[in-house]
């Protein structure tokens, strides 16, 4: 049966996998249709010089570091309390939060930021994104560091008060050296989504802001397109570096 | 010792308020409001909104998104489970494996999706070699249609399918399926007898995580399924921009919401959980 | 001598059970002070509430003079060692060690943390981290964590049970020494009687949450006030009520005044000893702890007998 099985994942994997190495492949393919006829590179060159993408880009760069800084410190915070004591209200909110589909709360969130616009002079823009990625993201950390405190032993914050360090320094001292790995891993997908993230973006984004998902998915509406297959590759090959570093780092 | 922590915990419960739990009552008040002459919504109260899922064209949209869902679960659960199976047995080698089934999840799906649109189109990849090959002489239909749209959604839930039957098969007390062979079970009947009835927690928890956000796709069928396949994600989107029918399209996300929660009740157990 | 740590009617009731009810104890500084029961018996939880660990329900806790039950474990001079040691894996021996010392001056510090890994032969050690080390080692940085900040009492929690017989009957001698040659006061929780009795100047046995005795090892050993304190000791045998130890047992051939009639149902080789069960004529049984000279094959009748001034009778 173990033969079987090893057949049976090559086969997933090559599923899983090779629909993004084709597109890598005909990134770099001379001719804009799918007869092969020889390498080139033109494709990146046209992707680097369409600004509307690289304006995007760079918004999508900027939403994704800001929601990052704020969600790893508030999840960060927020696994630690759910660590010392269970609460079923914010374990519950959380949870609902990760299994929500997107439309939904995309369509919620809109649905908030009118009404408040209201009674405040606001519109939407980068920080009605910035707060709507902020908030999905906060589960995911939450997930990841809160794993990582499960195997980490309470007698060490009570030794550390036990020789003098009050509440506070003992978790900045002693817990939070410990739970380093696992707040950068949880970073790092918490970039990732933001990056990634089509539906919710483009409710709350208004007319002014365009993320890079949301110039990619005019584009692909539009129809295959070779720079597209470039933009694609380059993602991928980002993206999936930084998650595996950040899945290295977990198990670290 | 409670003050840190209810300090901790403040910054999280507030924002979960202010974006889950204020939303979700706004798009409630909404689903019973009626549509406003230039979108929004405004007074009188209806139930309108509700008595209109029942017609049977939405009755239709909410079939086919159940049924998709259903199969992408299914399907998803069903190749997934050898998959889990294989990388817990793998040994040492397991780490290289799981991030091999992660990392494709990770990046992009809108890209991985535009993935399948290239090798599926009628000029795209797979008719070309079938048609140069000389197997077909017209290109076969394989994009914007129902069949698509279950592709991309196996395609995409995959992964979210294999790591929580990994974590319970991992968990797997090892000492169990030794008993069951030394009892004279052959590997077959272990897997069976033993191994499918302890995994259940995690194939619930599996077919929770892909058969609610299946179910409100969005832009799997947007990209997949052309204008032909219309589901619920499709329904609520539309309302909420062109149709300019915000009552009606809140019904609709409350209903839809309900379902998730309900569903998220009656899997969830204590202490298998990831949170 | 007067007492460096003062109990006074603690109790601490958790929302299932009472843990720990109305504990008076008082130590005198510079001892080596006991609190032994089995597991269950509120002896830890009375550690954690001196240590800060919980907040007592009622009752208070006496330090040095001034009273402590209301302050934050970081403010009271008492430190602990923890049964897991709990050493800080992020940081090497020396880091653990000079954790506390964060308010001290540096030049201060840096003698002290010396004089304390000098004293528990750690020094040469300093930078390597707790993975590194073998359960002794762990143990001994956590004393030398422990004892750098002059703590008024040092807490020690079951720190031997975590390490195997022959390793432990070293450290306990260690442990002894360092007590001696620090004078620092120690209180040391256990469930091991004959730990408790070679180590302590005084032993409180504890019981479902009470102190059932508190007295120096010899008075607790031959005085008891409580079968169960009895019991718990040495070993006890009970016939009609009556307790007698193993080793005032007097075995022979030929009768003595007094003697009853028994059968050698079982012989048990120690070494320096020799047990014998014996089945005497009314049904019970006796064990009877003799020189390894002495020998009685199985099934052999033998007369029984011991000194009444032996005897202990508790009202029971």
């Amino acid at each position: 049966m173990k033969r079987g099985l090893a057949v049976y994942a090559v086969a997933i994997y090559a599923f899983l996998h090779l629909p993004l190495l084709i597109l890598a492949i005909f990134s770099v393919n001379a001719s804009r249709f799918t007869a092969w006829q020889g390498f080139s590179l033109q494709w990146y060159a046209a992707m680097l010089a369409d600004r509307d993408l690289l304006e995007s880009a760079g918004n999508s760069l900027a939403i994704a570091v800001a929601s990052t800084a704020l969600s790893t410190v508030i999840g960060t915070l927020a696994a630690y309390s759910l660590w010392k004591r269970a609460s079923n209200w914010l374990a519950g909110g959380l949870y609902l939060s990760l299994v929500t589909p997107e439309i939904v709360t995309g369509v919620s969130l809109l649905a908030l930021f009118q009404w408040a616009f209201r009674y405040v002079d606001f519109r939407l823009g980068m920080h009605t994104v910035i707060l709507a990625h902020v908030s999905f993201s906060i589960a995911y950390v939450v997930v990841v560091v809160l794993a990582r405190l499960r195997g980490f032993d309470p007698a060490l914050e009570e030794a550390a008060q036990d020789l003098g360090a009050t509440e506070f320094a003992a978790f900045r001292r002693v817990t939070l050296p410990y739970l380093a790995p696992a707040i950068a891993a949880a970073a790092m997908l918490a970039f990732t989504i933001s990056i990634d993230d089509y539906v919710i973006t483009s409710l709350v984004a208004g007319v002014d802001s365009q993320t890079l998902p949301m110039v990619i998915y005019a584009m692909a509406r539009r129809g295959v397109s070779p720079v597209l297959n470039a933009v694609s590759t380059t993602i991928v090959v980002l993206l999936g570096t930084l998650v595996l570093l950040s899945e290295r780092l977990r198990r670290a | 010792m409670t003050r840190l922590r209810n300090l901790f915990a403040a910054p999280a419960a507030a924002l979960m308020l202010v974006t889950i739990g204020v939303p979700a009552g706004i798009v409630c008040v909404y689903s019973v409001l009626s549509r406003g002459a230039y979108g929004g919504v405004e007074l009188p109260w209806t139930l309108e909104n509700y008595s209109r899922l029942i017609d049977p064209l939405y009755g239709g949209i909410l079939v086919r998104s159940l049924a998709l869902a259903a199969a992408a679960t299914v399907i998803c659960i069903l190749l997934g489970f050898p998959l889990a199976l294989f990388i817990a047995q793998s040994g040492t080698r397991k780490n290289l494996y799981l991030s091999l089934v992660i990392l494709p999840f990770w990046t992009s799906f809108l890209i991985r999706l535009y993935a399948w649109m290239f090798l599926l189109r009628d000029t795209g990849l797979i008719n070309t070699v079938l048609q140069s090959l000389g197997l077909i002489r017209q290109p076969l239909p394989l994009l914007y249609n129902n069949g698509a749209v279950l592709l991309g959604l196996v395609y995409g839930f995959l992964p979210f399918a294999v790591l929580p039957i990994y974590a319970t098969l991992e968990r797997l007390d090892k000492s169990l399926l030794e008993a069951a062979a030394d009892l004279g079970a052959r590997p077959i009947a272990v897997l069976t007898r033993v191994t499918l009835p302890l995994c259940a927690p995690g194939i619930g928890a599996a077919a929770i995580l892909v058969f609610v956000p299946c179910l409100g796709t969005y832009i799997t069928s947007d990209l997949l399924g052309g204008s032909k396949t219309i589901l619920i994600g499709n329904l609520v989107q539309n309302q909420f921009s062109t149709a300019r029918d915000w009552p009606f399209g809140a019904a609709v996300s409350i209903v839809l919401m309900i379902v998730a929660v309900l569903l998220m009740f009656t899997v969830r157990r204590r202490g298998e959980e990831l949170l | 001598m007067e007492d460096i740590l003062e109990l006074r009617g603690l109790s601490k009731q958790f929302a299932t059970h009472r843990a720990v009810h109305d504990v008076s104890l008082a130590v005198e500084r510079g001892a080596f002070f006991s609190l032994l029961g089995p597991s269950g018996c509120g002896k830890t939880t009375t550690l954690r509430l001196i240590a800060g660990f919980e907040a007592p329900t009622a009752g208070e806790i006496w330090l040095n003079g001034s009273r402590i039950d209301a302050l934050p474990p970081f403010r009271r001079n008492v430190n602990t060692v923890f049964q897991s040691y709990a050493l800080f894996p992020h940081l090497t021996v020396l880091g653990n060690v000079e954790f506390g010392l964060r308010h001290v001056p540096v030049a201060d510090a840096e003698q002290r943390v010396r004089r304390v890994l000098e004293q528990v032969q750690m020094s040469d050690k300093q930078s390597r981290k707790p993975s590194e080390l073998s359960g002794g080692e762990r143990q001994r940085v956590a004393l030398a964590r422990a004892l750098v900040l002059a703590p008024d009492v040092l807490l020690l929690d079951e720190p031997l049970s975590a390490l195997d017989p022959q390793l432990r009957k070293q450290v306990r001698a260690e442990l002894k020494a360092l007590q001696r040659q620090t004078g620092v006061t120690f209180l040391f929780v256990t469930h091991d009687q004959e730990e408790a009795l070679a180590l302590s100047d005084r032993i409180a046995v504890m019981r479902g949450g009470e102190v059932e005795q508190a007295g120096t090892p010899q008075e607790l050993y031959q005085t008891p006030r409580t079968r169960f304190v009895a019991s718990f000791l040495g070993e006890m045998n009970w016939v009609d009520g009556i307790g007698i130890r193993p080793e005032c047992v007097r075995v022979a051939l030929e009768g003595f005044p007094n003697a009853r009639p028994g059968r050698i149902a079982h012989t048990t080789f120690l070494g320096p000893h020799r047990h014998f069960t014996i089945q005497l004529d009314g049904g019970e049984l006796v064990t009877a702890q003799t020189g390894a000279a002495v020998q009685f094959a199985n099934g052999e009748t033998v007369q029984v007998s011991w000194d009444p001034a032996d005897e202990l009778r508790f009202s029971s």
